[in-house]
């Protein structure tokens, strides 16, 4: 009986001592940087295997690479970074890069030409996710130790075919490109992994910061690098924290508990705007929202029922009102701001033209099922879609499941229409042309999972041999001309809709400087920010 | 006789027939919940609803599938839309009322599944004992120790997100207790003179269950069912909360809620309204139970 | 037969053998409970229209990259002996590795669990400390309109979608008010600063002294442990109301008072006495509840513990993680039950 009053009174205090401590500070620290986004698909932080938007965020502010993006000038183009130059021969087959004298890994040993040579020969004989990036040259486990050669303080990579030196150097610029510390990487390898598992959760780079923690589906805490060679960062401490709404990112953002919140929906963007210190820091992203309709469906692959699709869309309503700010209409593959990015949009809605093209193809009362990954802004891109169709007698079915659920379909090519995002992989127009227009076997037995012109069972009615030409043409003009022609016929002819393109919308603090998200091209840099 | 009235009929001491008896005490049943007046007020919600549900496409101002781009987002008490319009320009109060006939649906079907399931299981172990009983208890436990939420993801999840696999999966993590209940019943019921009685008349196992051991557990049953409603539309709304429910357009209540949620700062009322309509109806359902476990189940209700 | 079988040898040695025999069968059951346990959930994981390999790959993958992942995750072996290597491996305490990412499902648990349980263990508290009071005094004042207001507190409670009352209760308390800490279970700047022992922040703070740091977490968790205390309040006071109902109407009690003990004696000290298993059982049950990690509540407070783990493992394919978090649940479920049946045999004279 006293005990339970005892008891009583204690919940009573906890409840006042709940009410009274309140949220403690209204700032972070001036050195450190505190970040809400979702983090959760970050599965591993080894350069060689990381392959998702979260992870590259981490891996470019750890890792140095050959040659980088500026943040402060990223239509420059990459820039020497570990490669203080490098030459071309006159084939041009072979690259040598002159290493850079005097960086250092965080471990304090000095990076060589030695650890270029291991750092990308273990990228090609690991061969995870994303090693196609440097597989598409050529190189192999087998012949990686003749093709990527160090010699003093050089290094050579001797591709296949005479490549165009941008394409080579772009790639290069991928989180796979991360030069990684070979001493400290082979003192933790495991059953002769080259460090691989180790390598998931720690970090032997020489960037800007290093790693102090990654808890999955939870926080990324990086520590600064003082002897970073471009000057210690003014941020000591970023940290990242996993916050799945976005509503609860903004009021993290309000109350001043976090400097930037990443994922802020339209609506949020708009109340956050609102508030005195907070502004909202834009930034075009190469990520493309598309629609793609497999062309073993008989209906689909007839071209005016293609072409009557592409006028059933609300291009212009969705930007307008649910996409508000976050995407623009975009009808090319090439994102803007890439090599050979073109502008014409010339697709809208137009009922009366779609009906007219769907008569002509003999098409009545179509029914087809769209697949879709469960997130908001998807399932309202899908439910316009579902409503514009049906004015032209279609019926859309919206198949809604997890990432991994509705991809295992397309892969499979067993979705009718595919409702889809696609980012670059690397910051080459080839990135793009290379899945899209370029599918040199479409037959089941290819099994190219990894073509999105596959995927859809279409045979890109020529264009693959373009884009086979087009990535060895060396001059660059000539280059973006054949590119803008490819996304001419592209997009008359392909069974893609592309419709959007991302605009990242961060809520920052006012006290925040120099913020970079990395555009089209890279991903965000930490080390220039300043508070 | 003749001039008896229906009433004094149903409420004879010395019923004529089995019929006459069932229908006096189920009267008589009906009059203690009628002096029951929160139970009454949760059965009006659900007359209410059952009627929205039916007459909805007269109830109903708006096509609850109307998108209307240029008018998303309007506030309570606009013009044309006294709920308001969501994200994608919809009327919120003809959703609700279409949404209504998906929760029925929802609960109707659930209603049936799961305790028919676990009747079935818990009278035959209850009375069939051994190893029947063993093996079926062990399964029965092994459902039961699911985290439930984790086992209806899981099904929705292999099956394909959608209402019917909604259902399937709710009924599939509900079942459990229900069978449970049965057995223990089951197992008081089995020894008793009566049954040993109907036995020795020579009625075989399956007669004995289907007419002897069900209908006395029916009582106890309805009202634990009654009571589970609340679960049960909170459960098909958590998975339609998870996306993993009703596949859009559907006006499924959870799935309002989900969409809503992003706008919950500035536009409060997208997910404030169905999340109401679910407390309503949840409300209602745990009233009329509490009421009707007083009625039908005296000892263990607090009347 | 067998019977006597028993009996012949349960006389050799009489004081030992019924103990050791319940013992067994406990234990016996405990295994087959778990063993289906995990078969349904490993059955349930192979069913599953994800594919577990290009959920580590991603979907740009070669299929070189593709298909030495396929084999090293052994897919190409039957289920049946699949599942062997899965139960020879957990008997052996290895969960495997997180498909994701890779790293021991082992560890990923004992991060994540002690979060739900801090959570759960705050929940059940508040559930117990006004639950069972309201529930007694419900039952002693009948038809007031104190027991009114505890049942409709109770019905509430039982009605309320839970995300809906999270996400409010965050806009209001945190966002509106600023009266408590928001989406977490730190401030970010209090994070890593007391060595966690148990993972429990709240006990891990207080065994460093460190006050600043029990402050703000105990400001981060007070929301979602209320929320989820008044589910286990509404449960709880409903069950205490009507077990004490039932011994308040029953002889021993009208004795009491006749002898004239005082009210107070006669509740306290002779029908809450006699409830006290019951409730316990009732208590046990709702504990379970909480542990088994409220999913909804842990999304919408971005707290890292194991009913989220569980989920997003489960829409990713991650079958290691799925097994290993239902196998810790499942565990402490059906531990939690035998528990309170043991707690029946031992208090309530009605079982012997």
């Amino acid at each position: 009986m006293t005990v339970f009053t005892k008891m009583l009174s204690g919940a009573a205090m906890g409840l006042a001592l709940a009410v009274t401590s309140g949220a403690a500070f209204a700032e972070t620290p001036p050195n450190m940087l505190v970040i809400a986004n979702r983090i959760d698909d970050i599965t591993t932080l080894d350069p060689a295997e990381s392959f998702e938007f979260a992870g590259s965020d981490v891996s470019r502010n750890i890792y140095q690479k050959l040659v980088n993006f500026d943040p402060a000038n990223l239509d420059g183009g990459y820039q020497p970074e570990v490669a203080e130059s490098w030459t071309v021969s006159d084939d041009g087959k072979t690259i040598t890069f002159t290493i850079r004298d005097g960086l250092t890994f965080h471990s304090g040993n000095p990076v060589t030409a030695e650890d270029v040579e291991f750092s990308l020969q273990r990228a090609v004989i690991l061969n995870k996710t994303p090693s196609f990036i440097l597989t598409q040259f050529g190189f192999t486990a087998d012949n990686a130790a003749d093709t990527i050669k160090a010699d003093g303080n050089t290094v050579t990579i001797v591709t296949d075919q005479p490549y165009a030196t941008s394409f080579v150097l772009n790639c290069l610029t991928a989180t796979i490109g991360g030069i990684v510390d070979k001493k400290t990487v082979m003192a933790n390898e495991v059953d002769g992994d080259m460090g691989n598992e180790w390598l998931k959760t720690n970090s032997a780079g020489s960037g800007a910061y290093k790693l102090s923690s990654w808890k999955p589906n939870e926080s990324v805490t990086l520590t600064s690098n003082p002897d970073f060679y471009l000057g210690a960062p003014a941020m000591k401490r970023v940290i990242v924290r996993h916050v799945q709404e976005s509503a609860s990112q903004r009021l993290l953002l309000e109350r001043g508990d976090i400097d930037i919140a990443r994922d802020l929906n339209p609506e949020d963007v708009k109340g956050a705007m609102a508030a005195d210190d907070i502004r909202i820091h834009d930034e075009m992203r190469g990520r493309l929202m598309y629609i793609s309709m497999n062309q073993k469906h008989p209906e689909l692959s007839k071209p005016e029922v293609r072409q009557a699709i592409k006028h059933l869309i609300d291009y212009e309503g969705m930007q307008n009102s649910f996409l508000n700010g976050q995407y623009v209409i975009h009808q090319n593959f090439l994102p803007k701001t890439f090599l050979g990015a073109v502008d014409e949009n010339p697709f809208d809605l137009n009922v009366a033209k779609a009906k007219e093209l769907l008569a002509a193809a003999g098409v009545d009362g179509l029914e087809l099922e769209v697949g879709v990954r469960e997130s908001q802004d998807r399932i309202e891109i899908a439910q316009s879609m579902q409503n514009t169709f049906a004015q032209a007698g279609i019926k859309l079915n919206i198949t809604v499941g997890t990432a991994k659920q509705v991809l295992g379909r397309y892969r499979a090519r067993e979705l009718d229409v595919y409702l889809g995002a696609w980012g670059p992989d690397y910051p080459d127009p080839h990135t793009n042309a290379g899945t899209f227009a370029y599918n040199p076997d479409n037959s089941d037995a290819a099994n190219a999972t990894g073509l999105l012109a596959w995927r859809n069972s279409w045979d890109t009615g020529g264009l693959t041999d373009v884009v086979g030409k087009t990535v060895i043409e060396n001059d660059r003009a000539v280059r973006a001309k054949l590119y803008g022609e490819i996304q001419a016929t592209f997009r008359d002819t392909s069974p893609f809709a592309v419709m959007f393109q991302k605009i990242e919308q961060a809520g920052v603090r006012d006290n925040v400087q120099n913020l970079n998200l990395g555009g089209a091209t890279t991903a965000v840099s930490y080390w220039p920010v300043t508070k | 006789m003749t001039d008896m009235t229906l009433r004094q009929w149903l409420l004879t001491d010395a019923p004529t027939s089995r019929r006459h008896a069932r229908l006096a005490s189920f009267y008589k049943g009906w009059l203690s919940l009628r002096s029951n007046s929160m139970a009454m007020f949760g059965l009006g919600i659900l007359v209410v609803l059952v009627l929205a549900a039916a007459l909805a496409p007269l109830l109903a101002p708006h096509d609850p599938f109307a998108q209307d781009l240029a008018n998303r987002l309007q506030p309570l008490g606009s013009e044309g839309h006294i709920l308001g319009t969501d994200s994608l320009g919809r009327d919120i109060l003809s959703r609700l009322i279409y949404g209504a006939r998906i929760t029925l649906y929802i609960v109707a079907l659930v209603a049936l599944i799961a305790p028919a399931a676990g009747l079935l299981v818990g009278t035959v172990a209850g009375y069939a004992g051994g190893w029947v009983d063993i093996v079926m208890m062990r399964i029965t436990d092994i459902f039961l120790a699911f985290p439930r939420l984790v086992l209806a993801l899981a099904f929705v999840a292999a099956l394909g997100a959608g209402i019917e696999n909604a259902v399937l999966a709710i009924s599939l993590t509900a079942w459990p207790p229900y069978a449970r209940m049965a057995r223990a019943e089951t197992l008081t019921i089995r020894s008793s003179d009566y049954i040993n009685a109907v036995r020795l008349q020579g009625a075989g196992p399956i007669r004995i269950i289907t007419k002897h051991i069900w209908p006395l557990c029916i009582s106890s049953l309805i009202v634990r069912v009654t009571l589970d409603m609340a679960g049960i539309i909170l459960a098909a709304a958590g998975l339609g909360f998870l996306g993993l429910g009703a596949q859009p357009p559907s006006p499924e209540w959870g799935a309002m809620i989900s969409e809503g949620r992003r706008f919950i700062l500035d536009h409060w009322w997208v997910a404030t309204v169905p999340g109401l309509a679910i407390f309503t109806v949840s409300l209602a359902f745990n009233l009329l139970g509490d009421g009707l476990r007083d009625v039908l189940d005296p000892k263990e209700g607090g009347q | 037969m067998a019977a006597t079988d028993t009996q012949t040898k349960g006389r050799v040695r009489a004081p030992l053998a019924p103990w050791l025999k319940g013992t067994a069968t406990t234990l016996l059951s405990i295994c087959v409970t778990m063993l289906g346990l995990l078969f349904v959930t490993f059955i349930i994981g192979r069913v599953m229209p994800i594919d577990p390999v290009l959920a580590i790959v991603g979907e740009r993958a070669s299929q070189s990259t593709y298909d030495a992942v396929f084999l090293e995750l052994g897919l190409d072996k039957p289920l049946l002996v699949q599942f062997g290597y899965y139960i020879w491996d957990v008997l052996h305490g290895d969960f495997g590795d997180s498909l994701l990412n890779a790293r021991p499902v082992s560890e990923d648990i004992a991060r994540v669990f002690p979060a739900t349980m801090e959570l759960a263990t705050l929940g059940v508290l508040v559930g117990i400390f006004l639950g069972v009071p309201l529930g007694v005094i419900a039952a002693v004042r009948r038809g007031s309109w104190i027991d009114q207001i505890a049942r409709v507190v109770a019905l509430v409670g039982y009605s309320m979608p839970i995300f809906w009352l999270g996400l409010m209760g965050l806009l209001v308390f945190y966002g509106i008010l600023g009266w408590v800490g928001g989406p977490g279970r730190l401030d970010i700047f209090y994070e890593d600063i007391v060595p966690a022992r148990t993972g429990m922040i709240l006990i891990d703070a207080a065994l460093a002294r460190d006050w600043d740091v029990f402050r703000n977490a105990f400001s981060h968790i007070v929301l979602p442990a209320s929320l989820l205390g008044y589910y286990s309040l509404a449960y709880i006071s409903r069950m205490t109301r009507s077990f004490m109902l039932e011994q308040l109407s029953s002889e021993y009690v009208t004795t009491a008072r006749v002898k004239g003990l005082s009210e107070r004696q006669v509740i306290w000290g002779h029908a809450f006495k006699n409830i006290r298993v019951q409730l316990i059982t009732v208590i046990a049950l709702s504990y379970a509840n909480l542990l088994e990690g409220s999913v909804l509540t842990e999304i919408i407070f971005s707290w890292p513990g194991i009913g989220s783990y569980i989920t997003t493992a489960l829409l990713s394919a991650d079958m290691n993680a799925v097994l290993g978090g239902t196998v810790v649940v499942g565990l402490i479920f059906i531990c939690l039950n035998i528990f309170s049946d043991l707690l029946y045999r031992v208090f309530d004279p009605r079982s012997k």
